[in-house]
């Protein structure tokens, strides 16, 4: 499902001017990273895809919907969001609870609703945990939490904000995993991220924002190859990037196989 | 004179069969920084409340061994005395926030209201703080009204601005924006620099790397590896045992099995790998030609 905005404009009610004029296609089926400086505005326009917040000027639209016309409950069936603090997010006495809270409630049939969980449970690697309280667990498992309670409610759209905050390498391949499975499903989705590294990997467009605008937006490879750009809004590029430029790559490389096949090239091997 | 020394620390949740840590050795020199890593649930959270007195005190549950920090013995100081002694960042900074507080500059202010601290150098103290951290231009903002980042900051600033001997830091830096954290770490090793004691608990094998004295690596409640930052994050059993590693050093292990990385030990930082990589490797087009 598309997502278009027109020249968005948000000002909290304490004046803070947290987003100033963002316009952006999401086309269906796209995986996009949003990345930027602290207080860019990230969290801030994922609010407003799913009605959380309505623009003080411009315009959502969620496939054709536009949010101003539309409750957050009619846009829960098409928008999912990982907050980005999941202690916001979760309200349940067991992690079953939680991950079946979302399918329930949009009406979905029994058979569907038990499939989508478990399928969930299985995906974040939560089946043991599932009569656990989410507040028995640490933040990072919590996180997970947050992350199969929206992927059960199987929208076409994703919002992810900062999924792997404080994760460790193997939860992180887990999280890349499941965008991965969402991805051959089709879903739109969009990742907040400040780990470089893993916006690198597993993003094609990136989005970078800056003070409440988009800096860049284009292919992976061109927007983290400008680094001076980039550093404006305190972003560094990932690690195999720099390493390609310290060598004097000509290309943009971004992960380890275009790194090590422009090493082979370099010693024409 | 080590300041924190823990003698075989074993220690069990209340209501739980595993202990979090066991048999865990530690002592930490004056002004050392020493960065803890590990996977989810290897410990690094419960060994930070073991420093900073929330172990047992707060925790209860059942602590074995002994737990010497500044000074001070776990099994006769109170919670209130460890404070004054040791600063702990907690992991999720949605809860550091004190709820007592208007502005961001007061929310900041205030341990150092609690322990009477005169108002002028209060002010100074702060505002020194502020700016080390990023956060002067939020001074005026509520501590509530900020967002992920902006919070973490202000709660990585509440308590670097108490100067404590001892520095625990659970993960300070994981809502930061990428180069935000890189200066994190950066005024973190300045302060240990000056006398501060310093551990922290991290992801950021990058940066570990670059700027820590020492790494410990935690694996289900025990200390498997203690040594310098290269010692450590090239160390073959990390990978066994799943730790991330940084892409410099998984991408010269990779390169050494393809002849393009030469030298005897793998790189951890940016500056290594670049000069490690920049080596004319093996089978150099050069060498080949000269053999035919
Ligand atoms: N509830 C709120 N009331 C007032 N201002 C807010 C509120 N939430 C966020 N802000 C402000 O709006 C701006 C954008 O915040 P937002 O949370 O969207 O940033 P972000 O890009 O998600 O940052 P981070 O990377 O730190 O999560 C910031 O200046 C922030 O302080
Ligand atoms: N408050 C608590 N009560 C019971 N068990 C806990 C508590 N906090 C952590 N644990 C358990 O202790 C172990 C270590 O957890 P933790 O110190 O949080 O690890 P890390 O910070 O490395 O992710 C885990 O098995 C975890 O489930
Ligand atoms: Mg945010
Ligand atoms: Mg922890």
């Amino acid at each position: 499902m598309r997502i278009e905005i027109k020249d968005l404009h948000f000002t909290y009610p304490s004046g803070v001017q947290a987003l100033r004029g963002i316009s952006l296609t999401i086309e269906s089926g796209e995986q996009v990273a949003i990345i930027g400086q602290n207080g860019a505005g990230k969290t801030t326009l994922a609010r407003h895809l799913n009605g959380l917040l309505q623009p003080t000027s411009g315009e959502v639209r969620i496939g054709y919907w536009d949010t101003r016309r539309y409750s957050t409950a009619k846009l829960a069936a098409r928008v999912g969001y990982v907050f980005q603090n999941p202690d916001e997010q979760l309200f349940s006495r067991d992690v079953h609870m939680e991950v079946a809270f979302g399918p329930k409630n949009l009406g979905y049939p029994k058979e569907r609703v038990e499939a989508l969980v478990s399928e969930a449970l299985e995906m974040t690697d939560l089946l043991q945990k599932r009569e656990t309280n989410p507040y028995d667990l640490s933040p990072t498992w919590r996180k997970m939490v947050a992350i199969a309670s929206v992927i059960a409610m199987d929208t076409p759209i994703v919002i992810f904000d900062e999924p792997t905050t404080g994760q460790d390498a193997a939860t992180i391949e887990r999280i890349a995993n499941v965008i991965r499975v969402l991805r051959e499903r089709g879903k739109t989705i969009l990742t907040i991220t400040h780990d470089m590294d893993f916006c690198a990997e597993n993003f094609e467009r990136v989005i970078v924002m800056s003070q409440g605008q988009v800096l860049l937006d284009g292919k992976a490879n061109d927007v983290l190859g400008q680094e001076e750009i980039l550093a404006t809004t305190y972003v560094e590029p990932p690690q195999l990037t720099r390493l390609g430029k310290r060598l004097g790559f000509k290309e943009t490389v971004r992960n380890e196989e275009e790194f090590l096949t422009a090493l082979q090239k370099r010693w024409r091997i | 004179m080590a300041i924190v020394n823990l003698h075989n620390v074993t220690y069990k949740y209340p209501l739980t069969e595993t202990p979090a840590l066991q048999n865990v050795n530690l002592r930490v020199k004056e002004g050392e920084f020493v960065a803890i890593i590990g996977r989810n649930g290897a410990g690094k959270s419960t060994l930070c409340y073991t420093l900073a007195g929330f172990v047992p005190h707060f925790f209860k549950g059942e602590l074995t061994g002994s737990v010497e920090v500044a000074g001070m013995d776990a099994s006769k100081s109170h919670l209130h005395e460890w404070v004054l002694n040791v600063g702990l960042v907690f992991q999720n900074p949605f809860n550091q926030i004190s709820g007592a507080k208007y502005t961001v500059f007061e929310e900041i202010a205030f341990g150092l209201e609690n322990i009477g601290v005169p108002r002028d150098e209060m002010k100074v103290r702060v505002e020194e703080a502020m700016r080390l951290t990023g956060i002067s231009d939020l001074a005026d903002r509520s501590p509530y009204s900020l967002s992920g980042g902006q919070q973490q900051r202000v709660a990585l600033t509440s308590i670097l601005v108490m100067q404590p001997k001892v520095l625990v830091l659970d993960e300070p830096t994981s809502q930061l924006d990428p180069i935000g954290a890189r200066e994190v770490f950066g005024v973190i090793r300045t302060m240990a620099e000056q006398g501060m004691t310093v551990v922290l608990a991290e992801h950021k094998v990058e940066w570990i790397a670059r700027f820590a004295d020492r790494v410990v690596a935690l694996h289900e409640g025990k200390i498997i590896l203690d040594g310098t930052p290269r010692e450590v994050l090239t160390s073959d059993l990390l990978l066994d045992k799943g730790f991330g590693i940084s892409r410099y050093t998984s991408a010269a292990r990779k390169a050494r099995e393809l002849g393009l990385w030469r030298q005897e030990q793998l790189p951890v930082t940016l500056e290594e790998a670049a000069e490690g990589f920049a080596l004319t490797p093996n089978a150099s087009p050069k060498r080949r030609c000269e053999s035919k």
